[in-house]
């Protein structure tokens, strides 16, 4: 079993309520779901999509292929038809398209009628699909059912019967009327969970104990705030929407130094406004965490796409030389532990740390068994109370063996907490002197940098053991390339090569990946953007040069089929 | 007891004659007054000549980035309310760089505590024209004069609602001192515009320009009257009212966040195996 379900429409009609629900109800049967979202930047009209493939199998990408195209407008129709495998059907109410698709596979479902016939209100159309889905794919309904009764539960019973028997009446027609359907889902299994990467990143700063978090609202970063911001009570988090993107990272700046975990979040543009802030934290050494979410530039680009393009920018953001850590996850999963361990990271050598992530990966949904808290690590590194108060003497900056000092918590003790964005001397007062300014330099990069590298793991290889070809990349092409070199091992020799920890540059004593790199024939480097700014950093970290690059900078992100198209280009 | 010597820091590197002398002497006159000790405050201050204030003191001290003061005490404040947060900002630094994050403190109502010392120009970039002076002064950089309005801190206070907004002079001393233990014992936002005659740069609002002007608010004003308080606020030239123009009781920030009410922030446990729970939302 391996079914692809698209329901396209205009913003606002609903899709996200159906995809939302429907991946919902196959996770919770146990099945292995990939959903991914297509949208424009507006809050009504125009053509979106929301795509989910679910498998008995695990997957990590969508396929070009749908089995089943929940049509809502007439755009759906048009621009996805093609798209109908050989059992594809499309479902669409035809009094509300006022048309119908050429093909045969398709079934016309009144989904307003049903509504108001069994839910009693049009509102109800929604559902009335989602149950015809189901129907037409030959499942049960309890598992909606009971979503559905979660989902309402606040609004009453009255609501709930009406949309139970919305979902039922969609269900029965589908059963009647899809003569044609040849679907047949797998029986269920454990319920699986269902996470996107946006909300990876926020239930990982929560698990790191993460207290603040300042932002401006900006696509593809806003899930985040929003996300933390319904934890506020549970876990006594503060989160404040910021006036601006400067007043965000300072006000992360300024919870950190006072002694709570922080952190702020944005895409490039508004990254490009705490510039000025990251170096702020260079200076004074105050851990902080920065969520950066990539969207097609420059300036306001594509508001709503994909890009890899923010790479250069997190590496060579702000001003001055410092440390910095750059995580870029390329599932969910690793989205949870890399904020994790940028936490950590942060928080133990005092430095900036990047998440940088994008919008593919910020919507894109997965499954899993769970998350291993095991896994999670939570250190406090500040000194506080009695430990604190008992030191004799306290300088924010002494110089030390690792050129980690400190971190005293102001108030908890007699001692003073004095930093400086200014040069300054072991007090955190302003110095002038060479002697100094060569002494700090030394503690706060050189000391501590290769304590960093260390913490640093090697890319992970993924395919032959003793590959022809590597395709290799970072962050979110991560599934995607996982899937065409399942897809091409049938022919090919080939590995996949994946980086999520960008920087600083991954050492090659656990993994020699380099000599991996040199005995492989043909290296490809595939990213989501024009110039090739990761192999580049590669050869300038390594001196090794891919052979070749596959980039994608059209704003959508890698498909499985297109990526696989352009690898066998390349390979002929 | 504290006493004058808890707040003894390093070597001021202003020019002699600096109207900044006299605040610093007053703040710390202040603060041994009321008894607050060293460890028991922060002073937040940007970049300037204002911007060197807290290393005078001898306190906790986030000296951070030109205009951005008003964020990092916003922070301090929320990840620790029993921390007496004060911000030290020139009027470039706030009333210009930091523009935007002023009018949403005073939104916010956040219990900071902002003296802005105001000489009505540039001094450490070397007296260029700054959003308060005043029209028609010649600069290097205004060769043909200032032609912008100056910018009225108070008048704007008022409009948006600032819980305490107070004019002060450094000229007068004791009167200064009376508005920063006012200041500092109000409940919200407070913002003192501090008169400081910058001795090198400005030559027109000297120290005798503004003895000239500057009065004493009758004891009879009522601040709390707000169309009043925007009409004193608007008095400047030939007199100029220092104290207290406006002041509010309005809830503070703190106050109103749940999540704080038992204690600050900075104090609540963090326990990593709730978690547990949460993850079961994406069943």
């Amino acid at each position: 079993m391996d079914y692809s379900i698209k329901i396209g429409g205009e913003a606002g009609q609903g899709i996200q309520t159906i995809g939302d629900t429907l991946a919902r109800v196959f996770s919770r049967s146990g099945y292995h779901v990939f959903t991914h979202q297509d949208y424009e930047s507006r809050i009504r009209g125009g053509h979106n999509f929301f795509q989910i493939r679910f498998s008995d199998k695990p997957v990590s990408a969508s396929r070009n292929k749908i089995d089943i195209i929940v049509a809502l407008d007439k755009e759906s129709i048009l621009q996805h038809e093609e798209e109908l495998s050989d059992i594809g059907q499309i479902i669409y109410d035809s009094k509300t398209l006022n048309s119908q698709p050429s093909t045969q596979n398709s079934v016309d479902i009144p989904f307003v009628n049903l509504a108001i016939e069994h839910g009693g209100s049009k509102i109800m159309a929604n559902t009335v699909a989602t149950g015809a889905v189901l129907g037409m794919l030959g499942m049960e309904l309890d598992i909606l059912l009971a979503i559905i009764k979660d989902t309402f539960k606040k609004k009453g019973e009255e609501v709930i019967r009406a949309n139970v028997n919305a979902a039922m009446a969609g269900h029965d027609h589908a059963v009647k009327q899809c003569m044609k359907c040849s679907f047949s889902a797998a029986p269920p299994s454990k319920p699986k969970m269902l996470i996107p990467g946006i909300e990876a990143i926020g239930l990982g700063a929560i698990a790191s104990g993460c207290k603040f978090y300042a932002a401006y609202p900006m696509t593809p970063s806003t899930g985040i705030m929003n996300y933390i911001a319904g934890k506020e009570k549970e876990y006594g988090i503060i989160v404040e929407q910021a006036e601006d993107e400067i007043a965000a990272i300072n006000m992360a700046l300024g919870a950190s130094f006072a002694g709570v975990r922080a952190m702020t979040g944005s895409s490039g543009g508004g990254f490009a406004l705490m510039v000025e802030g990251i170096s702020l934290a260079g200076m004074t050494e105050i851990p902080v965490v920065i969520a950066l979410g990539q969207r097609p530039g420059p300036a306001t680009g594509f508001p709503t796409r994909t890009e890899q393009a923010d790479l250069n920018f997190a590496l060579y953001t702000s001003h001055g030389e410092f440390p910095r850590i750059i995580f870029a996850p390329g599932t969910p999963e690793q989205a949870f532990y890399l904020t994790n361990k940028a936490f950590e990271l942060s928080e133990k050598y005092q430095i900036p740390s990047i998440i940088i992530f994008d919008t593919y990966l910020s919507d894109s949904e997965w499954t899993y068994e769970g998350f291993d808290l095991s896994r999670i690590k939570y250190n406090d590194y500040r000194l506080r109370g009695e430990v604190f108060a008992n030191l004799p003497v306290y300088k924010r900056f002494a110089f030390t063996q690792t050129g980690v000092s400190p971190l005293g918590v102001p108030g908890e003790a007699r001692h003073l907490v004095v930093i400086d964005s200014d040069e300054h001397d072991e007090d955190g007062h302003i110095v002038e002197d060479a002697e100094t300014r060569i002494k700090m330099v030394n503690k706060r990069l050189f000391k501590k940098l290769p304590l960093i590298k260390k913490e640093i793991e090697p890319p992970s290889i993924y395919g032959h053991s003793n590959p022809e070809i590597i395709i290799a990349g970072w962050g979110s092409t991560y599934g995607v390339m996982k899937e065409a070199a399942d897809e091409l091992s049938a022919n090919l020799d080939i590995a996949m090569l994946h980086f999520s920890e960008i920087y600083p540059f991954p050492p090659v004593n656990k993994f020699n990946y380099i000599k991996t790199l040199e005995d492989t024939k043909m290296t490809i480097c595939v990213e989501n953007n024009a110039t090739g700014q990761f192999a580049r950093l590669m050869r300038a970290e390594t001196g090794y040069a891919f052979n070749r690059s596959i980039n994608r900078f059209d704003g959508r992100p890698f498909t499985v089929e297109s990526l696989i198209g352009e690898i066998n280009v390349l390979i002929r | 007891m504290s006493s004058l010597d808890d707040y003894k820091g390093q070597t001021p590197a202003w020019c002699p004659g600096c109207g900044n002398f006299s605040i610093l002497k007053t703040f710390k006159d202040a603060m041994v007054e009321m008894g607050i000790e060293p460890h028991k405050f922060a002073i937040v201050s940007g970049i300037g000549q204002a911007g060197k204030f807290p290393h005078y003191v001898r306190c906790n001290t986030f000296n951070g980035l030109h205009g951005r003061t008003l964020p990092v005490a916003t922070a301090i404040r929320l990840a620790n309310h029993d921390m007496l947060t004060i911000a030290v900002a020139g009027d470039g630094d706030c009333y210009g760089e930091g523009g935007n994050h002023l009018m949403h403190a005073m939104r916010r109502n956040i219990s900071v505590k902002l003296f802005v010392h105001d000489n009505q120009i540039y001094g450490l970039t070397k007296g260029q024209a700054s959003p308060t002076s005043m029209e028609g002064m010649v600069t290097k950089n205004q060769p043909f004069g200032v032609f912008s309005e100056q910018l009225n801190p108070m008048a704007l206070a008022v409009a948006l609602d600032c819980s305490l907004a107070a004019r002060g002079f450094a000229g007068d001393i004791e009167h200064l001192k009376g508005l920063i233990k006012q200041a500092v014992n109000h409940k919200g936002f407070t913002l003192v515009d501090i008169l400081q005659p910058c001795v090198t740069f400005n030559k027109i609002n000297t120290y005798e320009w503004y003895r000239q002007r500057v009065y004493r608010i009758e004891p009879d004003y009522d601040p709390e009257n707000r169309a009043a308080a925007f009409n004193k606020a608007l008095e400047w030239g030939d007199r100029i009212p220092i104290g207290i123009i406006y002041k509010n009781n309005r809830p503070t920030f703190e106050e109103r966040i749940p999540v704080i009410k038992e204690a600050p922030l900075v104090k609540q446990p963090f326990d990593p195996k709730k978690i547990e729970n949460t993850l079961k939302e994406f069943y």
